[in-house]
């Protein structure tokens, strides 16, 4: 008779190389990443490839000197330009997010109270366009709210207007783009939210006396929060770094910190500033990324 | 049910899904007008097919659209592998080391800027080409690297909340009647979590096939996918090519997600169907 | 509930020199500062069926995982045949589990599912085959091999999952909750067929289950357990006659428990008086407990004789007599449970058969005289 290994160990090896590798790739192609872009972030420009100088320099003979150059985050924080276009990014998302609350909440809740025939159906109507490319969606916009575009013509056909709005490369125009992007990523988690709720609840209340306005706001409202929350941060984390959407719909006034990443990266080849705003953007927006992770560990709390 | 809410409920789904839709209409119905300039009909000459045989005979679109092809089976089955190990791992194991860093890694990607992403490889391919050599330059190898590092994390949930509702009674009688924990893994647990990886395929698929911002990135010369030839020409206005090939796309995912919930309805009837079968041979015992 | 084999193993217990078959040695499982299981030893004779009786949450499924395998006990050993199986993995145990959910797997046939584990050791095909079509015609399943699991009605799904475990001829087999899922008819006619089944295969079974009925239908020997202690293990019988404390006499079938203390403490009889009752008790055999201890007496309500006139004496006069009111009467169609309220205000159960179709009508509020034969009460000192 062989003396049996304990559980434990045979257990704990096994584990190991089971998420060792996905661990590791991540470790390697996500997190290592984000440590270069912050050494590049003090670094100077370089009329070199790659256009930026090394941090470490061989000073003299024996002597490494670290060079960390803090002028690429003074210029963003001193410049009109950065600091505008932070803040807008911020206010964008923020709005976007409202917006996609009001119209997506009745639509999550309708799905929610359908019956599983229809709601079915309603599920597949809005997870269509989700896997439809968001490039080709916004560009329907471009065609919608351009200045010979449809919405112009038809309200020019029916005389509501005497001149073509100006819609398209405004402000305008980006919000509806954002909102349009995004409604889905709003609706699902909000909708897997609401679809636990015992509706008896509602019931109950109506039982005690409650209007049905007030108990919706008494107590679903208060039970959908988790989802409402999910569903936010979902919209708002990357909406502040949207860059497809200030591109193409958005005017020269629509001012997004994706935007200024893209050019100062691509056109302006300043890769150092590019990865310091990479770095105050992931600052500005990991609070926001641990709250998600805190409410989502909230609800599968709560499901167990 | 109050009817008042019922109305006013059934008007904002009706309002809402208006809005969802009537965009992608515009674009089908305005991929057959003649016209160049897209959304002026040209009643003359419209409707016409010749957007679409000028699309069909694009060579940049049409080499751009086998790159994403390659790029995207790679990347949907790369992070299928990574993802479903990740996911399996933080739903099974409750603790081992290095759990919330997983967990943190996993849920990272989901929220985060695409910016943001793309740029941070890139940099990370220039620095590892400048120290170990590879890789060399950039092109359809970063650029699938890149699309399965964060693909994996939507593999990730996927398989994760599918887990959550996996009765782990069945891997335990598994190990009960004398397979290895690995045999189980195989013979049990992957066979019966099968559809939630296959979605997870798709998924991943899907988000590589439409991905802009990383693969413009992590891409080199040579090698543009879809979305980039797209982005560049959208740049400049409409185009009535990109309405055929905005037709042609919904037209194969509505194909493809009608067919897959079809079958799946059909084969939730016929378990229900059975199972009352069963019942009513039981009650007649 | 005894059968056949019975009288040979009905002793298995009481001699000392037998060996168990099952040993559970001062075990012990803490997670963290819990205690689920608490220095439990336990010996199991080969063929029995040992039932651990208890409520939610007093550790016996935890018992039984570490049985199986699928819990490390923090001390203590396990052993199985003789054999130290403390820390074994499930898959190399010769023990078979039958899970409460009975997680057959959804995705293979009936066939497959009975054949799985008999595949995982590596027995060849033919004899595989051989092996689970004698199964399936032993639990009556024959022409159901093709069958998935949801094409199964609940009982059937039993069956398999039974099967399953039972064709690997385990050492013993672990059944969690077994009858729980199924409904009252179905589970009195699963009871006597798992018993016949036992029979007949010999395999000693380890039951764990919360309902006492089941308990004592299926057990040679139940072990109560509470907070993670075998508070008492025996034959049904002795469990239900000779509890040893409250807490078993409470826990298995109703029971009147009446406080008091000992007025006379002789070898062959005890006299208790006891105030919530407002009479005494004579108990016509001895007790250990220290003098003027508090006790209690037991009493089975279908022990307790109720009448409108008084009764003939039980022959010592002034005890095991009382009065009361009835105050609920609940008419179960073979018998009827009184509540009687005593003048002290303590209320007594009471069942009596419903022997006669046109009995003597006791009603409600109906004065009645309760007595009880001297043997009848069982004195408990905790």
């Amino acid at each position: 008779m062989r003396p049996p290994p304990p559980l434990s160990k045979v257990g704990i090896s096994g584990r190991g190389l089971v998420v060792a590798l996905p661990y590791l790739w991540l470790l390697l192609f996500f997190v290592v990443p984000f440590v270069i872009v912050l050494k590049i972030s003090f670094s100077d420009v370089d009329l070199a490839i790659p256009p930026y100088k090394p941090l470490l320099e061989w000073v003299g003979q024996n002597s490494l000197a670290i060079k960390l150059n803090l002028n690429n985050y003074a210029f963003l924080f001193t410049d009109a330009l950065y600091v505008h276009a932070f803040l807008n990014s911020v206010k964008v998302a923020f709005i976007s997010t409202v917006l996609c609350l009001l119209i997506g909440y009745p639509i999550a809740y309708g799905i929610a109270r359908a019956t599983p025939t229809t709601r079915n159906l309603l599920l597949l109507l809005v997870v269509l366009p989700f896997w439809t490319s968001l490039l080709l969606r916004v560009y329907a916009w471009i065609g919608l709210l351009k200045a010979n575009g449809v919405i112009n013509n038809v309200l020019l056909a029916l005389g509501v207007i005497h001149e073509p709005l100006n819609m398209l490369y405004t402000p305008f125009a980006m919000y509806v783009g954002i909102v349009y992007s995004y409604l889905p990523f709003l609706i699902l988690p909000l909708y897997a939210n609401l679809e636990k709720m015992d509706w008896q609840l509602l019931e109950a209340a109506e039982d005690l006396g409650c209007r049905p306005w007030q108990a919706f706001y008494k107590i679903t409202l208060p039970l959908s929060r988790n989802g409402i929350l999910a569903g936010s941060m979902l919209v708002f984390i990357p909406a502040v770094g949207e860059f497809v959407i200030p591109a193409l719909l958005g005017g020269p006034n629509a001012l997004m910190i994706g935007r200024v990443l893209w050019d100062e990266f691509f056109s302006n080849r300043a890769w150092p500033v590019a990865s310091a705003v990479a770095i105050l953007l992931l600052i500005l927006l990991v609070p926001f990324m641990m709250w998600y992770q805190s409410v989502q560990a909230r609800e599968s709390a709560s499901a167990r | 049910m109050n009817y008042r809410r019922t109305f006013f409920i059934t008007t904002c789904l009706a309002f809402g899904f208006a809005f969802l839709y009537i965009p992608i209409l515009s674009m089908v119905v305005f991929s057959f007008n003649a016209s160049k300039l897209v959304t002026v009909w040209d009643s003359a000459n419209s409707p016409t097919l010749k957007w679409y045989y000028s699309l069909l005979h694009n060579e940049e679109i049409l080499d751009a659209a086998w790159i994403s092809l390659k790029v995207a089976v790679i990347n949907a089955s790369g992070a299928v592998i990574l993802g479903t190990l990740a996911g399996f791992g933080l739903a099974r194991f409750e603790q081992f080391r290095g759990r919330f860093t997983l967990n943190a890694m996993t849920t990272a990607p989901l929220v985060m800027p695409e910016v943001i992403t793309g740029l941070s490889m890139l940099l990370l391919f220039v620095a590892m080409e400048q120290w170990i050599g590879w890789p060399a330059g950039r092109g359809i190898t970063t650029m699938t690297i890149g699309h399965m590092t964060f693909s994996m994390a939507y593999v990730t949930v996927v398989v994760q909340s599918r887990m959550a509702t996996f009765d782990i009674a069945l891997e335990e009688a598994a190990m009960d009647l004398g397979a290895r924990p690995v045999k189980v893994f195989f013979l049990i647990t992957l066979p019966i979590i099968f559809p939630a990886i296959l979605s997870g395929w798709l998924l991943a698929f899907t988000l590589s096939w439409d991905d802009l911002v990383i693969s413009s990135f992590t891409s080199g010369p040579g090698a543009s996918t879809l979305p980039m030839v797209v982005f560049s020409k959208v740049r400049l206005g409409v185009s009535p090519e990109i309405n055929v090939l905005a037709t042609l796309t919904i037209a194969v995912v509505t194909v493809v997600i009608v067919g897959v919930s079809l079958w799946l309805t059909r084969a939730g009837k016929l378990a229900e169907a059975a199972a009352a079968e069963a019942a009513r041979a039981a009650a007649a015992e | 509930m005894a059968n056949s084999g019975d009288a040979a193993k009905a002793v298995a217990w009481r001699d000392p020199n037998a060996r168990a078959y099952v040993e559970i040695d001062r075990v012990t499982k803490s997670f963290g500062d819990f205690k689920a299981v608490d220095d439990v030893s336990l010996k199991i004779y080969k063929g029995e069926i040992f039932c651990l009786l208890g409520a939610s949450g007093c550790g016996k499924t935890t018992l039984l995982r570490m049985l199986g395998g699928f819990e490390t006990p923090t001390s203590g050993r396990i052993l199985i045949d003789g054999e130290d199986m403390t820390g074994v993995p499930p898959y190399e145990r010769p023990v078979n589990m039958m899970f409460q959910s009975y997680a057959l797997f959804p995705h293979m046939n009936v066939e497959q599912n009975v054949a799985f584990g008999l595949k995982q050791d590596g027995v060849p095909r033919g004899e595989i085959a051989e092996r689970v079509a004698t199964m399936l015609g032993l639990v009556k399943l024959g022409g159901f091999e093709k069958r998935k699991p949801h094409q199964l009605s609940g009982g059937q799904r039993q069956r398999v999952a039974l099967a399953r475990s039972l064709v690997k001829r385990p050492k013993v087999l672990l059944l969690d909750e077994p009858l729980g899922a199924l409904d009252k008819k179905l589970r009195e006619h699963t009871q006597f067929e798992l018993i016949g089944l036992q029979d007949k295969l010999g395999v000693t079974f380890l039951v764990v289950t919360h309902d006492q009925e089941e308990a004592m239908t299926l057990a040679t020997r139940i072990g109560v357990m509470d907070h993670g202690e075998i508070v008492q293990a025996g034959t049904p019988s002795e469990i239900y006659e000779f509890p040893s404390s409250k807490f078993v006499a409470d826990f298995v079938g109703s029971v009147n428990i009446f406080e008091g203390k000992l007025l006379e403490d002789e070898p062959e009889h005890v006299r208790i008086g006891s105030e919530e009752l407002g009479a005494t008790i004579y108990v016509s055999h001895g007790i250990s407990a220290a003098p003027e201890a508090v006790v209690w007496a037991a009493i089975r309500p279908e022990k307790i004789f109720m009448s409108i006139a008084p009764p003939p004496s039980t022959g010592v006069a002034g005890d095991n007599v009382v009065r009361g009111a009835v105050q609920d009467i609940a008419y179960l169609g073979d018998l009827s449970i009184y509540l009687v309220k005593l003048p002290t205000g303590k209320v007594v159960r009471v069942t009596q058969p419903n022997t006669s179709r046109h009995a003597e009508t006791i009603t409600w509020e109906q004065q009645v005289y309760l007595s009880w034969d001297a043997s009848s009460p069982v004195v408990v000192t905790r």
